[in-house]
């Protein structure tokens, strides 16, 4: 049920970068991309009624969520940071040089 | 056996001592990196002695942890041959780069931006394990968005936005992917994924991971669907940039990548072969059709490479023995020509400023060693005897009436002979023909862009001889036979120590 | 202050502001008070996570964010010219690239024992602060390059929207 709840957050960030024209909303769609796949991943790592994946040196504990995907996710995370930056600052850029954020405006490569 | 990590650890270190130290010592970048490119040269080609010489694959278990705990490097057959390709046009794009990047400003942070590129490239061809394939190709990918907008005009930035959504959106269906199927088999590492698959029940996941898969990796090859990025990206980089593109990053992360998972990992199924063989051959005719009508030398040339990929697609998806041998020695014959167009068309735009075609005309008079490559890259595009195109495509056309599909044959002997008339059409508008009067002062350019262009010339001329018996064995046999195993992979490298 | 004026789309027309907006004043003084209070705290809070990432959760990443946030904060709060003072793109640059091959030499002097990314140094005894090998320094220098990598994108995207039309 929950994992629904995911994927409609995934469209919901198609539909953003689809329907959209301003290049910040289109930034917007992809980082909502980006956290609907991170927390699916993690999701997949649930087993029922676990608990956190961390030993201490007093605590026995038999069942735990899954950690490998929280580890993955961690540098997904760091990823999608990088490209969240990095497109950020094209757009900056691209305002500079064309002067407005709307796409239909931006199309001097054609054909 | 150690030199395995070292493939995508020098670049990275190459990359990070010029971004400290570049600004202190003078020259400092030029050194390192083209050290490095050719330090890597020589490993790559001792990496296929390793092969060859040994059992089928080497395993480098990192940190110590044995597969299927932890991350493992594979070097095959087919891990080597692109280990090759990539460092050899990388070693010789640095090179040329060293007088082409002059006329930009921070020469040293190109110098790390490329480097940075060759780590992930090479991390991806020798990485064993999934997730190590994402965060490698994610490392390559974010470079490569950065490099097509190295010159920050309206056209470049315009063009690497248009990317970077698009590779974006590529980058995310992967990860939903490896996310499905580590839900399904719970291990990443590819060989123990391969075992799992084969001996569970066959699921619904593994043909909607399959389509995921095709539409990301479909991306960032150029197929026919998702192509709309690469005439605009290709042709806005920096020409040692286009050539890298379009010569190896769509081949690695695309082409390497998709048959990787499909043939060893997914297992190989008649339905996704023939998809790739439909797509292929649609991309062949798209890219031709489209290309002919273009005036702008760079953008025709990025047309050309999605026609080419569409070759080595057919050719890969055949499936026979043959068939993956045409395909693989296209892959390797086209980072070599398309590189050397790229780096020609970057030549005439440093000596006389423009890429329309209308405006050149008759520079082989002055430019004789650019106009000479062109003349041996352009013959090799289009498939004429014994230029090394000619040899893959043969092969191609010939297995594909080997395997009973005439149809698909006359369709790449269709796109060869356009193909054909659009580098006629380049050569004689380009470089035959009248020097035209505002022309008469060019000259050609600096000598180590020359040497680059030579060697890669060379190397199209003498590239029908790796189809004698004792070269065959040891560059491309090893690669067809390593995917021809298909699901055999999970023993080899299971089974290794 | 004058409506902005909308065009077609109803979005704003693309013309400077009116307010004087250099980013060099910094907030009002509450603010500056309380951040005076608060940056060391969160620079130590942010050294604490990095330094136990292998006890809790949290490690170089996520300490290494919280490092660049405390410097961010301060540039926030009292106005670029002041921060840059403390911590300028240079020396952030240079962070960035000695965490990298920081963590390199790390990886490389696997070699040592064997493999490339052995963890070689002795593993003491389990849930100490001092255990776990070589995972404390991969810890300290992915800090180092994602709190200055962190910092440094910030300031490039303030500074140069400071330069509106300048060429750079």
């Amino acid at each position: 049920m929950v994992y629904l709840l995911v994927i409609l957050l995934f469209c919901v960030g198609v539909y953003c970068i689809l329907a959209k024209k301003n290049l910040i909303k289109i930034i917007i769609g992809i980082g909502i991309i980006e956290y609907a796949l991170n927390l699916l991943f993690v999701l997949f790592g649930y087993r029922y009624q676990g608990r956190a994946p961390i030993l201490a040196s007093d605590q026995i504990i038999t069942d735990m969520v899954d950690p490998l995907p929280q580890a993955l996710v961690l540098t997904a995370i760091v990823i999608g940071l990088a490209t969240m930056a990095l497109m950020v600052a094209i757009a900056v850029r691209l305002y500079e040089k064309y002067g407005t954020f709307d796409i239909t405006e931006i199309r001097k490569l054609k054909g | 056996m150690n030199i395995i990590p070292l493939f995508s650890a020098v670049p990275l270190a190459s990359a990070f001592l010029i971004s400290l130290l570049g600004k202190r010592v003078k020259g400092f970048g030029d050194w390192l990196a083209n050290l490095s490119a050719v330090f890597l040269t020589a490993l790559s080609l001792f990496s296929i002695a390793l092969v060859n010489n040994g059992p089928g694959s080497l395993v480098y278990k990192v940190g110590g942890w044995p597969p299927p705990l932890g991350i493992c490097l594979v070097l095959d057959g087919i891990s080597s041959f692109m280990l090759v390709t990539v460092n050899l046009i990388a070693c010789l794009v640095m090179i040329y780069s060293i007088s082409y990047m002059g006329r930009y400003t921070d020469k040293d942070k190109f110098y790390s931006l490329i480097l940075l590129m060759l780590a992930g490239m090479n991390g991806v061809i020798i990485s064993g394990d999934m997730f190590n394939l994402y965060v490698f190709l994610e490392i390559a990918a974010i470079s490569s968005y950065s490099l097509v907008a190295f010159g920050t005009e309206q056209e470049e930035l315009e063009a690497s936005f248009k990317y970077m959504v698009m590779g974006t959106i590529a980058s995310a269906f992967i990860l939903l992917g490896i996310a499905l199927l580590y839900a399904r088999t719970s291990t990443l590492n590819m060989a123990d994924i391969s075992r799992v698959l084969a001996e569970g029940q066959p699921n619904k996941v593994i043909p909607f991971v399959s389509v995921l898969f095709l539409m990301g990796f479909g991306l960032k090859a150029a197929l026919v669907p998702f192509h709309a990025w690469l005439p605009d990206a290709h042709p806005s980089a920096p020409a040692p940039i286009s050539a890298m593109l379009s010569g190896v990053l769509i081949k690695t992360l695309g082409v390497y990548a998709l048959i990787r998972i499909f043939f060893n990992v997914l297992g190989i199924r008649a339905e996704i072969l023939s998809i790739l063989m439909i797509l292929g051959v649609v991309s062949m005719l798209v890219g031709v059709f489209l290309a002919i009508g273009q005036w702008d030398f760079k953008r025709l040339l990025a047309y050309h490479s999605i026609s080419q990929v569409g070759y080595i697609f057919l050719g890969l998806g055949l499936g026979t023995p043959l068939g993956i041998a045409g395909g693989l020695f296209h892959l390797f014959n086209h980072s070599m020509f398309k590189s050397l167009l790229f780096l020609n068309s970057g030549a005439v735009d440093y000596a006389i400023g423009t890429r329309d075609l209308k405006r050149m005309g008759g520079l082989r008079e002055r430019m004789p060693v650019t106009g000479n490559t062109s003349l041996v890259a352009s013959m090799s595009i289009a498939g004429i005897p014994p230029f090394n195109g000619f040899w893959s495509k043969l092969i191609i056309i010939l297995a594909c009436l080997q395997a009973g599909h005439p149809v698909y044959a006359f369709f790449a002997v269709l796109g060869s002979i356009l193909t054909l008339a659009s580098f006629l059409k380049v050569q004689r508008y380009a470089f035959f023909g009248q020097l035209k009067q505002h022309l008469r002062a060019v000259v050609e350019v600096p000598l180590a862009m020359r040497a680059a262009m030579i060697a890669i010339a060379v190397i199209c001329l003498a590239g029908g001889l790796l189809l004698l018996p004792g070269l065959r064995k040891v560059f491309l046999d090893a690669a067809a036979a390593a995917l021809t195993s298909g699901t055999g992979y999970a023993q080899l490298v299971l089974g290794a120590q | 202050m004058k409506r902005p004026e909308m065009n077609q789309n109803n979005e704003m027309k693309a013309e400077g502001r009116n307010r004087l907006d250099d980013g060099s004043e910094g907030m009002t003084l509450i603010v500056k008070t309380i951040t005076r209070l608060t940056v060391g705290l969160i620079l130590l809070f942010g050294i604490y996570i990095v330094l136990h990432g292998h006890l809790t959760p949290g490690g170089g990443f996520a300490g290494g964010v919280i490092i660049a946030l405390s410097f961010i904060h301060l540039m926030l709060a009292f106005g670029k010219t002041f921060a840059l003072k403390k911590m300028s793109l240079a020396a952030s640059s240079f962070f960035e690239s000695s965490g990298a091959i920081l963590f390199l030499s790390i990886a490389l002097l696997g070699f040592i024992g064997g493999y490339f990314f052995l963890n070689f140094l002795n593993k003491g005894v389990n849930f100490e602060l001092f255990s776990a090998g070589t995972i404390p320094f991969c810890n300290i220098a992915i800090c180092l390059k994602v709190g200055a990598g962190l910092f440094a994108v910030f300031t490039v995207l303030v500074v140069f929207r400071m330069n509106s039309g300048g060429k750079k």
